[in-house]
């Protein structure tokens, strides 16, 4: 029989036990819908995971040092590759040369000073770090009052929490709990002078060699204070953390006296400028290690948190293993009743077999025709299935996020049913079917013809 | 007749059946040749062994013992797929019992060997209505097998029958479940069949007179066994046709 006609045939069949026929569909919908409930809830983890690893830029960052840097003097990764004296000094090229690598999205210096800031003319000594303007995505800033600054080179700053409550005298007090609104609602707006050591080249020597030197001037710089943020956005660093952020290009323009500055002077580099770190963006954590080793191989030192995202993914992908478990079990059971359906029609139906292998229909026809049923009813359950899984799925979030905005959290789609979830779910409750399917198929088959014909 | 090679050929062909410690001897060493064109009908009282006989020239029974040819087919040595290709293409059955599947409509349930032959859809519906308006039921197509008459439910299991073109027809008692005039319009269709497409009639009966009115040749089986083969001279097919007028 040709595949149509044993479809249109098994979908009359079915047609003709309405009630059991749907009771079975049903019961494969519920499988199918657990199913895809408990996979949809693992991988929206998973992904509100990748969210906010990605957005806390820790898990796509990598650290780039020199190797000339006296602070690395000792590591491990010292211990195999360019010696000190070989390796490459990291200065513009170098970095530019980083940014050009396959999945990097940008490299920037990082440029940070501990420096005096005065605020009503109180000296304030604190950290100051130049932000890059893509970690406007940073979810450290998803909470922050005020804005993000308005251009790559603004005079505005952003502080931290801590240090804005050491502005208004606030932690001198005692009062740590006060909340980032009522800091920012003093601050806002008010402008905050920046004293700084100024890097200031001089002319080379007539006599052309390539001595070289600087002279260190003092300047000083008013910034508006435009945001206050509660988490740390520099948090991969454990020392040298900053309070104070201002933009990467107003920073780089300050030409602040920088520790390489002096190291570069003895290093007699021809007054070419090095930058002490480098920080890395790579468009997915997935990318960091080839990324690593590519940067490694060019001579310098790279450090980075990949190994957690790796523990990460293989968390997920034994939860989403036990999900799927534990949602196919519902699947398991739906598929016991598709035997029990395709049994009692063999009963039903036995004349008709008998009618049918009587007229010539071998048991090749005779078990196409069962396998199509179990087939259709798998193939609607599935879809079936997918639609009330995605329903949970809505019912799920809507419900979580009521939950959070209770609990004064962003919304989050803590569920997702991506595309080929919805295609695979369905073709394995065909598959489920089809495997239920073998035993009665099997057994309508090989039904005698004369006993199914003398059956009343 | 005697220069054809036959459509039915039978040796020594047995079928026993265990019950218990009992063995049941349906059909009993019968030996029987049948002509290609020839109409016999086969006799006997009821457990006298004509259906199993039938079921065994059908191809949906295996002898016991014994081999049976039908168009050179030896159905003994068949593997089940080709026992089922034979049933689809060789011979056509019509039952007492009509057995229509009453969740089709006529249309369909004449449809069904043409699906089984994978014969195209298109095609597939003019030969179904060709074959109803042959047993004139060109009005009934879509009609349920619950909303017709016995004969119409009968004439409908004869299109089935005969839609493959086979070269044999098996009819199992089919008037038994009609009335006599009902019962002379389906005989005077299988003997029209019998006679335009040149198409071996094998007729199981325990009606005397049926058999006489439209068979050429009697065989009377008792227990299972032959027990008289009669060819009859004088058929009066004026008496058949007339009673279908």
């Amino acid at each position: 029989m040709r595949f149509y006609d044993v479809a249109e045939l098994a979908v009359r069949n079915l047609r003709e036990s309405v009630l059991r026929n749907s009771l079975t569909t049903i019961g494969i919908s519920v499988g199918v819908a657990s199913l895809v409930a408990m996979l949809s809830l693992g991988i929206g983890l998973q992904q509100l995971a990748n969210r906010r690893l990605e957005k806390s830029g820790l898990f796509d960052t990598v650290i780039v040092t020199s190797r000339r840097d006296l602070r690395n003097f000792g590591r491990e990764q010292e211990q195999s590759g360019a010696t000190p004296a070989e390796s490459p000094s990291l200065d513009e090229a170098a970095r530019q040369q980083i940014e050009h690598i396959a999945n990097v999205t940008e490299a920037y210096p990082d440029i940070r000073f501990v420096t005096e800031l005065r605020y009503e003319d109180k000296p304030h000594l604190t950290m100051v770090a130049g932000l890059p303007f893509s970690s406007r995505n940073n979810e450290a800033f998803d909470e922050m009052a005020g804005t993000f600054f308005s251009s790559q080179d603004a005079p505005e700053a952003i502080l931290q929490k801590s240090f804005a409550e050491q502005l208004l005298g606030k932690t001198s007090r005692g009062d740590a709990n006060m909340k980032v609104p009522d800091l920012a609602k003093p601050l806002l707006g008010k402008e905050i002078t920046l004293r700084y050591a100024e890097r200031a080249a001089t002319s080379p020597e007539p006599s052309g060699t390539a001595d070289s030197g600087y002279s260190v001037v003092s300047r000083e710089t008013k910034l508006k204070i435009v945001g206050i943020c509660d988490v740390d956005p520099d948090s991969l660093r454990q020392q040298g953390r900053a309070r104070v952020f201002v933009p990467l290009n107003l920073a780089q323009g300050l030409h602040v006296m920088q520790p390489s500055d002096l190291r570069d002077t003895t290093n007699m580099l021809g007054g070419k400028s090095t930058y002490t770190t480098v920080e890395v963006r790579v468009k997915n954590p997935k990318y960091v290690q080839d990324v690593e080793d590519t940067i490694k191989k060019m001579g310098f030192n790279t450090f980075s948190i990949v190994d957690a995202t790796k523990n990460l993914r293989q968390f997920f992908a034994v939860l989403d293993l036990f999900l799927g478990i534990f949602g196919s079990l519902a699947l398991a059971v739906a598929s016991i009743g598709i035997v029990n359906t395709l049994v009692m029609a063999i009963l039903e139906r036995r004349r008709e077999i008998g009618i049918m292998k009587a007229i010539g229909a071998g048991d090749t026809d005779v078990k196409s025709l069962f396998f199509a049923e179990a087939g259709v009813m798998g193939a609607f359950g599935g879809a079936v299935g997918v639609t009330l899984g995605w329903i949970i799925g809505r019912a799920i979030n809507f419900g979580a996020n009521i939950y959070l905005k209770r609990q004064h959290f962003p919304p989050e789609q803590i569920w997702f049913v991506p595309w080929w979830l919805g295609f695979a779910a369905i073709a394995f409750a065909v598959a489920v079917s089809l495997i239920s399917g073998v035993y009665p198929a099997g057994r309508a088959a090989r039904l005698d013809p004369v006993e199914a014909l003398r059956y009343q | 007749m005697g220069q054809q090679s036959p459509a039915i050929h039978t040796q020594n062909l047995c079928r026993h059946y265990q019950m218990g410690e009992t063995v049941i001897p349906a059909v009993d060493n019968v030996s029987l040749t049948v002509a290609a064109g020839e109409f016999v009908a086969l006799l006997g009282q009821s457990g006298s062994g004509k259906s199993s006989l039938l079921n065994l020239l059908a191809g949906l029974d295996r002898p016991s013992s014994g081999t049976v040819f039908v168009h050179g087919n030896d159905l003994a040595r068949l593997s089940r797929q080709e026992l089922a290709r034979f049933r689809l293409r060789t011979v056509g059955m019509v039952f007492q019992s009509f057995n229509l599947i009453p969740s089709m409509t006529l249309l369909e349930n004449v449809e069904l060997p043409l699906r089984f032959a994978e014969v195209d859809r298109a095609q597939r519906e003019t030969l179904c209505r060709e074959a109803l308006g042959r047993v004139g039921l060109s009005g009934r197509v879509d009609h349920r097998p619950v909303e017709l008459s016995g004969g119409e439910q009968q004439r409908a299991a004869l299109a089935r029958a005969l839609i493959n073109r086979p070269d044999v027809l098996l009819a199992d008692e089919p008037t038994g479940n009609l009335d006599s005039r009902t019962g002379i319009e389906i005989m005077n269709l299988i003997r029209e069949f019998n006679e335009s497409l040149a198409m071996t009639v094998v007729l199981v009966t325990h009606e005397r007179a049926v058999a006489e009115r439209y068979a050429e040749r009697m065989i009377f089986l008792g227990d299972g066994k032959v027990v008289d083969d009669q060819v009859i001279e004088n058929r009066d097919t004026e008496f058949a046709n007339k009673d279908a007028r």
